[in-house]
């Protein structure tokens, strides 16, 4: 278990949780951040923050505060 | 008039979509209330006309977002027809999270899937059939961008739209569709529109709903009570979310099938390798920066100037002269200016000449009132609609998102989000689409905050100002070099934009900087009628302003300078003047038309007599005796266009000085003004920084009012000329005597600290509170 704002890039990882309050939670679940589901991190901006994902198909950027609030779990290669 | 509702993701392709539908019929507004588009606009190729409106571009019915709010509250309200739902085929996962929302509504629904061209050029194929049927109701295959496929979507969404529909969920197998049941036929039974929707939002604790529904709660937190999932506990919202996904991509392998699941490097990732490079993305951002500043008022277009003779194309003695170029070649925003100016040159000619047989004040009141005020405005339009092109191609293929994603990082050491660079920096071009642009922005205190602090990113019309003044503070004083201290000013400007900011996100503007969780959407080459409507409609809301709010200020502002209280009308013939006295108006020689050299009789200089002491912490005040009212006159002027600021400063030396100066850069009027009024160094950099940071022109203002949230103009103005008078008197106090730097040191030190200990102790406090 590790939180998807300490992963490195090039790693895929499937969500176990998502934690954070309301708002913020929902917001990450209408995105398509919901258990489950995989997700590799694709890429970090010039100065490391925030993050660039690829999940559901699509490119995703998110903050680390708020990736911080995703747990995962590393997987080896591609599902 | 029938209506349609058209709702769907963000860059699934919606605007295109919508203005093929709708073509010029299109019109473009505010939600009431918010700054949030509102489009509709006129579908003529069924029998009937059907009214399209476009509901801004959303991922879920959550009730967190203005966009959200909106369009639910658009379909429940207005009750469209029919809901168009644009799905992006190449994105279908997430495209479909907000289909299935919307599915438990009772209107008629038909799903546009978008870009499929895309899908199939990349070898995937989707099963059109099986998505019909999953989610049980009809789907077109469309391309919004070929115009394909329209025709038929609209025939079809014709034909549902007649006949009612029952809202379905996807949630059938949920654990909590037992729940969701029992609520859907309380609801029904009370007779409420839409129950399935309402039923669960309901079970998801929606903030928009719980409030009308108290009885039903008890029945849901009843069952919460027993309830327990692992993963979810018995937090509803989460799970429903949750569900949805599962739904869709529990069937989403019969629907879409793909050739291979390797990633594969697209033409898009290539691109963003460089833009987004962990060295390279920030230089690069910089360079396409200046480049569009470069195409848009340099007057070295791409350096050419040395390279070439002295007075290439200035083709001297035409129409033409100085238009194009003066021994380098313009860039074409500032082509563009010289065309229109000559152009408006042109027709104030002619009306005047019209008018020649009338009594001169109602020449002068047309021409030099009316048609000068209105033109000077107009005069921005060609670098303000260039500088809103070049930005819409950058928003619109996608790398706008990405100049978000490098500097974010940076922006929120100020508490703003990355998505407010841009903004600010077009702030240096023009305030009036910098300010526009701040719709990017979701949190409505940090827009406010981005649009206050904007005016302070010194724009062109205020350069004229800042070299006119220091070139006269090097000639008069031999001080330093102008260029430095242009530049400084520019420094200031910023300086005071991040303090501000600063102070606002801790003080008034408080709040937490938004979540940053956005898509990258693919780069895709901007299409050129979507940027051209795009321009339309700024144009037609520039256009709008400066023949209301603005015409009238200005002629408010010409009237009071042109006309003494009692009611005489000052201004003078200057072919007569010259010939009254050649040597005192020895600057007039050749000049047609009305001057006004009697300005220190009007209206204006008794207001500017008036105010003259609010200003001599400034060194521009009452420290000048009887003719101190001159700067704050022109700063009154300035409000028409900062350009103002100096040729006001030029027709009063003729008040004061008892000639009329009028030269090319402006500095001869300084020096001139500086011996009249014998103002000092310091203050002459206050007038400056005043005129930098004070209440911006009457455009700007007007945008201003047209974007920011409701209730926040008053203040914006006040904090405008709070922060002016702060600024310039430091800047005076300081510069006039030194030594108050410390007394100013520890002022701002017990600022901060006092601030910083409120903020805590406040948090403190709703901490314990909850």
């Amino acid at each position: 278990m590790k939180k998807l704002s300490e992963c490195q890039i090039g790693n895929f990882a499937i969500v176990q949780k998502v934690e954070g309050e309301r708002k913020i939670r929902r917001r990450l679940f209408d995105m398509g951040i919901t258990p489950s589901v995989q997700v590799y991190l694709r890429k970090k901006a010039p100065l490391g923050d925030p993050i660039e994902i690829t999940i559901r198909g699509y490119e995703l950027t998110l903050r680390k505060d708020e990736a911080e609030l995703v747990i995962v779990e590393l997987k080896e290669k591609e599902l | 008039m029938r209506q349609f509702a058209l709702i769907g993701n963000p860059n699934s392709g919606k605007t295109t979509l919508f203005n093929a539908l709708t073509g010029s019929t299109a019109h473009v507004g505010n939600w009431p209330g918010v700054t949030v588009d509102k489009k509709d606009g006129i579908y003529k190729k069924l029998d009937e006309l059907i009214s399209i409106v476009d509901l801004p571009g959303i991922y879920s019915l959550s009730p967190y977002t203005p966009e959200e709010i909106i369009s639910r509250n658009f379909i429940l309200d207005e009750k469209p027809d029919c809901i168009i739902n644009i799905v992006d085929a190449t994105n279908l996962e997430r495209n479909l999270y907000l289909t299935t929302q919307l599915l438990e509504l009772d209107v008629p629904i038909v799903i546009a899937l978008n870009m499929m061209d895309a899908v199939t050029k990349s070898g995937d194929k989707i099963n059109l059939k099986e998505l019909e049927k999953k989610m049980n109701v009809p789907v077109v295959e469309i391309s919004a961008l070929k115009n394909q496929g329209i025709k038929e979507l609209m025939e079809i969404a014709n034909e549902i739209s007649k006949s009612p529909r029952k809202g379905q969920t996807v949630l059938r197998k949920s654990a909590l569709y037992h729940l969701v049941d029992d609520v859907n036929v309380v609801l029904k039974r009370k007779n409420i529109e839409n129950p399935l929707f309402h039923a669960v939002k309901l079970i998801e604790f929606d903030e928009l709903e719980v409030k009308n529904h108290q009885d039903v709660l008890e029945t849901i937190n009843e069952f919460k009570k027993s309830f327990n999932d692992k993963i979810f506990d018995n937090d509803f919202e989460a799970l429903i979310a949750n569900e949805r996904y599962v739904y869709i991509t529990n069937n989403f392998s019969s629907i879409l099938i793909k050739k291979d699941k390797e990633i594969k490097l697209t033409s898009s990732d290539k691109i963003d390798r460089v833009l987004t490079h962990k060295i390279w993305g920030i230089p690069v951002f910089l360079v396409i920066l200046f480049l569009v500043f470069h195409m848009t008022f340099s007057t070295n277009f791409l350096f050419l100037g040395r390279l070439l003779p002295d007075g290439f194309l200035s083709l001297q003695g035409t129409t033409f002269e100085g238009i194009f170029g003066d021994g380098s070649i313009y860039s074409p925003g500032v082509i563009l200016t010289n065309l229109l100016e000559l152009f408006l040159d042109t027709i104030s000619n002619l009306i005047r000449n019209w008018l020649s047989n009338t009594p001169s004040w109602i020449s002068a009141f047309i021409v030099d009132g009316v048609l000068a005020g209105l033109f000077a405005v107009l005069g921005f339009l060609p670098q303000i609609l260039l500088l809103f092109l070049f930005f819409s191609i950058l928003e619109d293929s996608g790398y706008m998102a990405r100049v978000a994603f490098i500097l974010d990082r940076i922006l929120r050491k100020f508490g703003l989000s990355g998505r407010a660079f841009m903004p600010m920096i077009m702030g240096f071009g023009c305030s009036v689409p910098a300010m526009i642009n701040t719709r990017t922005l979701s949190d409505n205190n940090e827009r406010t905050a981005t649009i206050r602090i904007i005016p302070f990113f010194s724009c062109g019309a205020k350069l004229p100002i800042l070299t006119a003044i220091a070139g006269g503070l090097v000639q008069f004083f031999n001080v330093g070099n102008a260029d430095i201290i242009t530049y400084s000013m520019y420094l200031i400007g910023m300086i005071t934009a991040i303090v501000t900011i600063i102070l606002m996100r801790n003080t008034t503007m408080r709040g937490k900087i938004s979540p940053f969780i956005m898509e990258l959407p693919n780069y895709h080459m901007p299409r050129f009628s979507n940027l051209m409507l795009h321009l339309w409609d700024k144009l037609k809301h520039f256009i709008q302003k400066a023949f209301t709010i603005i015409l009238v200020s200005t002629i408010a502002i010409w009237f009071l300078s042109s006309f003494s209280w009692k009611f005489e009308f000052l201004l003078e013939d200057a072919t007569m003047l010259f010939n009254s006295d050649p040597i005192k108006y020895a600057s007039l020689e050749g000049v047609t038309g009305l001057v006004n050299f009697r300005m220190n009789e009007s209206i204006i200089a008794s207001v500017g007599k008036l105010i003259q002491p609010l200003f001599t912490p400034l060194g521009f005040g009452s420290q000048l005796t009887k003719v101190g009212w001159v700067f704050a006159v022109a700063t009154l002027t300035g409000l028409i266009a900062k350009e103002n600021v100096i040729s006001t400063l030029g027709v009063l030396t003729a008040c004061i000085a008892g000639t009329y100066i009028a030269s090319e850069d402006g500095v001869l009027e300084v020096v001139t003004m500086i011996q009249a009024t014998g103002i000092t160094k310091a203050a002459l950099i206050s007038f400056m920084v005043f005129n930098l940071t004070t209440i911006p022109c009457f455009a700007t203002v007007a945008t201003a009012k047209a974007e920011l949230p409701k209730g926040k103009f008053i203040t914006t103005l006040i904090f405008w000329l709070i922060t002016s008078f702060i600024v310039s008197s430091m800047i005076y106090v300081i510069g006039s005597w030194w030594w108050t730097s410390f007394i100013f040191l520890v002022v701002i030190i017990t600022i901060i600290v006092s601030i910083s200990f409120y903020n805590k102790a406040r948090d403190n406090k709703q901490l314990i509170g909850e």
